[in-house]
């Protein structure tokens, strides 16, 4: 029997075979799920060549998460694929390079951050409660915000706000029975990690902070705690950030 | 089971035009991606993921980076069917 038998997913942020979000879609495949994935303009193409890299090769539907009209159709347009979702996971996380320097970032980048990155998750939620169930699970993937970070800056701070999303969909999910939840993973070797200038400083120091050691090229435990929050084994756990990171969290030095 | 270089040059230049269009008789050993195709780095990924499908090939990041030429990327792809 698969931890996620029978269950309905939508995971947005399949980019690569390197994306968190391929890896959840694969152990929830292995796991019993459905998966629909979604991805958005020129990277379609990307995700749907690599969407056959998966144990079955799923449905991609489009989702630019800031796309109202996108957001708006979202429902129906998944009701072609799928009847209906015990599960969403979001693993959108976007800011442009002027945020990533935190006096010089605008307003215009560091807009667009908190836009993509952090308002998406409730986006997202509303986009998909149409089709969401008593016992359904909303899962997302933040970068520990309650400390200053070298480079993060501006994403750091959208990852702060992500955060309280989550707690606030919690607080407003939790009566239909809906449950919000975050993974805080350590530094995993990702396009978007790769993207972020300097995030090599983050991957050099981690492992050896982390009581458990940590590897930045291994996305399994971040994607498997995922899965754990997707199942019906946390029934009663919402609004929660679960720490993926070897430890580090809890460490002083 | 390794194609023949002008094989290969072939199945990347269909890549390539389906990808931007560009005229698959361009594509040429000795052009550059950035320079001559005018290919950028998202353009670059898709490219690089469809020939892997059709080449069974990886091609690692790390590795994308060095393939300025069509003619590296060809070789790359016919050293790594080996
Ligand atoms: N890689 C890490 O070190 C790390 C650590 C902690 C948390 N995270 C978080 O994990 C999540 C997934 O990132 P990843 O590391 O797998 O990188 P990734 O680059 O593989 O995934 C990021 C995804 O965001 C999508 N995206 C960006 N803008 C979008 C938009 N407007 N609409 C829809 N999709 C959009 C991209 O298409 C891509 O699929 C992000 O939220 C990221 O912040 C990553």
């Amino acid at each position: 029997m698969g931890l996620l038998d029978g269950k309905k997913l939508l995971i947005t942020g399949v980019l690569m075979d390197s994306s968190i979000a391929f890896h959840v879609a694969r152990i929830a495949q292995n796991e019993g799920a459905e998966v629909v994935l979604t991805s958005f303009g020129r990277t379609m193409r990307i995700t749907q060549t690599i969407a056959k890299r998966l144990p079955t090769t799923p449905e991609v539907i489009e989702l630019d998460v800031t796309d109202a009209e996108h957001l708006d159709t979202l429902s129906d347009r998944l009701k072609e694929h799928i009847g209906s979702l015990d599960g969403v996971l979001h693993s959108i996380g976007f800011a442009p390079l002027g945020a990533f320097n935190f006096l010089e970032g605008t307003w215009e980048d560091v807009s667009t951050a908190i836009h993509a990155s952090a308002y998406s998750l409730k986006a997202l939620a509303t986009a998909t409660l149409p089709m969401l169930d008593r016992g359904s699970s909303i899962v997302g993937l933040t970068f520990d915000a309650r400390f200053a970070w070298p480079v993060y800056d501006w994403m750091g701070v959208a990852k702060a706000a992500f955060e309280s999303t989550n707690r606030y969909l919690a607080r407003d999910l939790g009566p239909l029975g809906i449950r919000s939840n975050l993974v805080a993973a350590g530094p995993l070797r990702t396009t978007a990690a790769k993207s972020i200038p300097g995030f090599a400083t983050f991957e050099d120091t981690w492992g050896d902070r982390a009581p458990l050691g940590w590897d930045v090229r291994d996305p399994d435990p971040a994607a498997q705690a995922c899965i754990a929050l997707l199942s019906d084994w946390f029934p009663a756990t919402t609004g929660e950030i679960v720490h993926v990171d070897g430890g580090v969290h809890a460490m002083g030095q | 089971m390794a194609q023949s270089e002008q094989e290969i040059l072939e199945g990347l230049a269909e890549i390539v035009n389906e990808e931007t269009g560009v005229d698959a008789k361009d594509v040429q050993p000795e052009k550059s991606f950035t320079e001559d195709l005018d290919i950028d780095s998202l353009s670059m990924m898709t490219i690089v993921v469809n020939a892997e499908e059709k080449f069974g090939v990886r091609i690692p990041d790390d590795d994308v980076k060095n393939l300025s030429t069509v003619g590296d990327a060809v070789k790359y792809i016919q050293n790594a069917q080996g």
